[in-house]
Parts: structure tokens; sequence; C-alpha cells
């Protein structure tokens, strides 16, 4: 049985403007109903698989997102939703951002748009779960070199 | 005699497999109640083999030894039951083995964790006394606390002579199966001050044995729902079977339609309850008798 038939989520919005988070959230809303594919938004990083980012990163929420993802149990994917998360967006020249999520943790799947819609972000979702099935395979060869 | 072991031996069995599709029944009647699809009935199964995949990470090895001991002493409490003895011995071995998640929520630094197992004392001490005169309303009603005899006695169901201590269970069972209020120790609602309370240090086979401990005692209340319908009448225990379907979903009901309701609404609610209802019953049994 495959890993990805139960994936949690955490959604940490590094600086975002709140339009990626508000879609995030209205993708588990009736309409898209994100729990059909028994994904549930857990917000508790010990229990998630997948960890949606939303926001550019600055220095003060860096260490913050750094420790979510190593509090997180392995296998685990990151997915990046919105253009700023994928790159920093068009607060990338501001003093403060240093730039998207990839330039703290290890990005998996990177959703652009500006707000991302919820159908690209369940896309994105759905493909981390194959990344997420790819990881397990090689975590249970070597738990260690295996994330 | 043999049929007790064989009912307690088919609870140590079956009842993660019952628990597990009561959650799954469970899930899908909130989606539908939200007007969502929702998962499959078989997620919680599924979610439980991803669970004891993952990776385990804990801060104390203390945590492991406690949720060890609050499993152990949930399928204690609920053999008891099952095959038919002391209803009180399983009320106090259900109250240990949730000290037992008491201290496993504490001995991490966790803050939420903390916070839950702090909620955790003060919804044992909503539904507690209720669970207790229960044990006391079943010896007035039928003279015995063995589940075995108050299962299977002569004359009309125990909820008959009863109906207060029932209202009462009904109410703390909505702590119990942990469904209301939102704010509960294990908080199953994301983004809130609880994040997710006793379970919030829990990953992995960890969180997976408690999910199995939650399924045992979920089997457990349900039993207790159980024997207010049962005497020794075959056809009671089909009408036993359909008041637990019925007061499940009556469950899963005030769970989406009382999402505000915080745990100090709880604690009024659960000991105006107690007080009132199975107070007054208990008079009432007192006068009778």
């Amino acid at each position: 049985m495959k890993l990805s038939r139960s994936p949690w989520l955490i959604h940490y919005d590094c600086s975002s403007c709140n339009g990626c988070d508000i879609e995030v959230l209205a993708a588990t809303m009736p309409r898209y109903d994100l729990e059909r594919f028994g994904i549930i938004n857990s917000g508790d990083p010990m229990h998630a698989d997948i960890l949606l980012t939303t926001g550019g990163c600055n220095s003060q929420n860096a260490p913050v997102l750094k420790q979510i993802y190593d509090q997180m149990p392995d296998p685990k994917v990151v997915v990046a939703v919105g253009t700023c998360a994928c790159t920093g967006g068009i607060f990338k020249s501001c003093y403060n951002i240093q730039g998207g999520t990839d330039t703290v943790i290890p990005v998996d799947v990177y959703v652009t748009g500006c707000a991302a819609r919820p159908q690209s972000i369940i896309d994105g979702v759905v493909q981390a779960l194959a990344i997420l099935d790819k990881k397990y395979e090689a975590y249970t060869e070597d738990p260690k070199e295996g994330i | 005699m043999m049929l007790s072991v064989m009912v307690g031996l088919g609870y140590i069995l079956f009842a993660p497999l019952i628990g597990g599709l009561l959650e799954g029944m469970g899930r899908v009647l909130t989606a539908r109640m939200q007007g969502r699809k929702g998962p499959s009935v078989l997620q919680p199964f599924w979610d439980l083999q991803k669970l004891l995949r993952k990776e385990l990470v804990t801060v104390s090895r203390m945590q492991l030894i406690m949720i060890g001991s609050y499993t152990l002493f949930v399928i204690l409490s609920g053999t008891l039951f099952f095959s038919g003895n002391d209803i009180m011995m399983c009320f106090f071995s259900l109250t240990t083995a949730d000290m037992f998640l008491v201290v496993a929520a504490s001995c991490t630094g966790s803050p939420f964790s903390t916070m839950g197992a702090n909620r955790e004392l003060i919804q044992m001490a909503s539904y507690e006394p209720m669970l207790l005169l229960t044990g006391v309303g079943f010896y007035l009603a039928d003279g015995t606390f063995r589940v075995s005899t108050i299962g299977t006695h002569e004359g009309l169901p125990a909820i008959v002579m009863l109906p207060g201590f029932f209202i009462g269970v009904v109410v703390i069972l909505a702590i119990k199966l942990r469904k209301s209020p939102f704010d509960i120790s294990t908080s199953h609602h994301a983004h809130q001050e609880m994040v997710k309370g006793t379970t919030t240090e829990l990953s992995g086979p960890t969180l997976a044995c408690y999910t199995i401990a939650d399924w045992y005692e979920q089997v457990m209340l349900m039993g207790i729902v159980g024997i207010f319908f049962a005497n020794n009448r075959w056809w009671s225990v089909v009408v036993a079977l359909v008041c637990i379907v019925l007061v499940y979903f009556f469950e899963v009901l005030v769970d989406n339609t009382c999402a505000r309701v915080k745990w100090q609404v709880m604690f009024k609610v659960a000991w105006g309850v107690t007080l009132v209802a199975a107070g007054t019953n208990l008079l009432l049994l007192q006068m009778i008798r």
C-alpha cells in the first residue's frame, strides 16, 4: 500500500500577502474538497508529510521554516505555492527578502501563480505525492540517505 | 464463562477494525454534513499504515513508555467490559489509561502538548462524575456491577429505569469520543491555539499506537451505550446496535453544529447535565427502591 494514500499537510506562511494562503484554505472547502484524497491540513509538523509554503523568505522567518522542516519525520516533501514562494516574486528585490523557499530548504514541487489557483495547488500536491512514494522507497533502503 | 472469554478475545482482535470503520464513517458523515464528498470509509486504515511506516521522532523515551501504557490500559478496560466484569473496574482502568496519556503529554517540553495535558485533566473533571454515576445507576437498576448480568438481565432494558443517566452519557460521549468542544485536548481542527494538544509531540508509530488505543476506547464507549438497551432477549442486541449507530450520528451532528463550543461551556454543560438529569434519576431510583 502506498504511503501517498494518506498525505497530511502543514501550511506555513513565510511572508505571503495572504492571497495564496486563502487559496490553500479554499482548496479544503466544499468546492475543491482536498479531503477526498485523504489529505488533512494537520497544522502539526510532527504529523505532516507535506510542507506547503507561501510567500518569500526573510531573515526572521527563515529559521522558523527550517525548524518546521526539521521537525517533520521522514519521508517528507515540500511544495512551494505561489510565485513568491518559488522565486521571491515581486518582493524579490526588497532589502529583507532572501528569495523563494528553496533558499532555506529543498523544494520538490513549484506551484506558480499570483495567487496560485486552488486547482494548481491540488495538482502540485498530487505531483508531490508521487515524489513522496519515491522518497519512501529510498528511505526504506537507507533511512539516513533517503531524504 | 466461555462466552465471556470469547467476547473478550473478540474485542481484542476486532475492536480496532470496528473502531477504524466507525471513525471512517464519522469522517464521511462529517464531510456530507459540510457539503463535501469526503474521504473513503477506509481512510483511517490508510492513515494508520502510513503512520506505522513513518520515521519515529521523539524527544523523550518516557513518552513512548507512557503511550504504550495508555494503550495497554485502554485495551484492558475494554476487555474487562466485554468479558462481563465489574463496570466500575472498567471505568477506573480507563481513568488510569487517561492519566498515562496526560503524563505522556506533559513529559515533553512542548507548550502545546502541556496545554493539551491540562485540557485533558479538565475534560476528565467534566466527564468523570457522570461516568462513575453511570456505574452506580446500573447497580441501583439491576442490583449488580457486573456487565455480564447488566447486559443479560430479565425484564425491561436499563434505559427504562435510567433515562437521565443515558442523557448524561450521551453528553459526555461528545467529550470522550473527542468530537466537541472544538478546542478539545487532541484538537481535530487545524489552526488554533492548541495545535494538536496531547498528540502534538507524537509522530509516526507512536501516533499510530495512540490511534489504535483511541479505536479500542471508542468501541468500549459504544458498548456502554449498548448495555442501556440490552436484556436477555436476542433482539435486544439488534436494538442496541441501532441505538449505537443513532448515538454516533448524534455525536457527529453535535461536532458539526456546535463548532464554537469552548471548554468552559463543555465543563458547565457536562456538570449541569450530570447534576440535573443523572441526579434527578438517581433520587427517583432511590425513592422507588
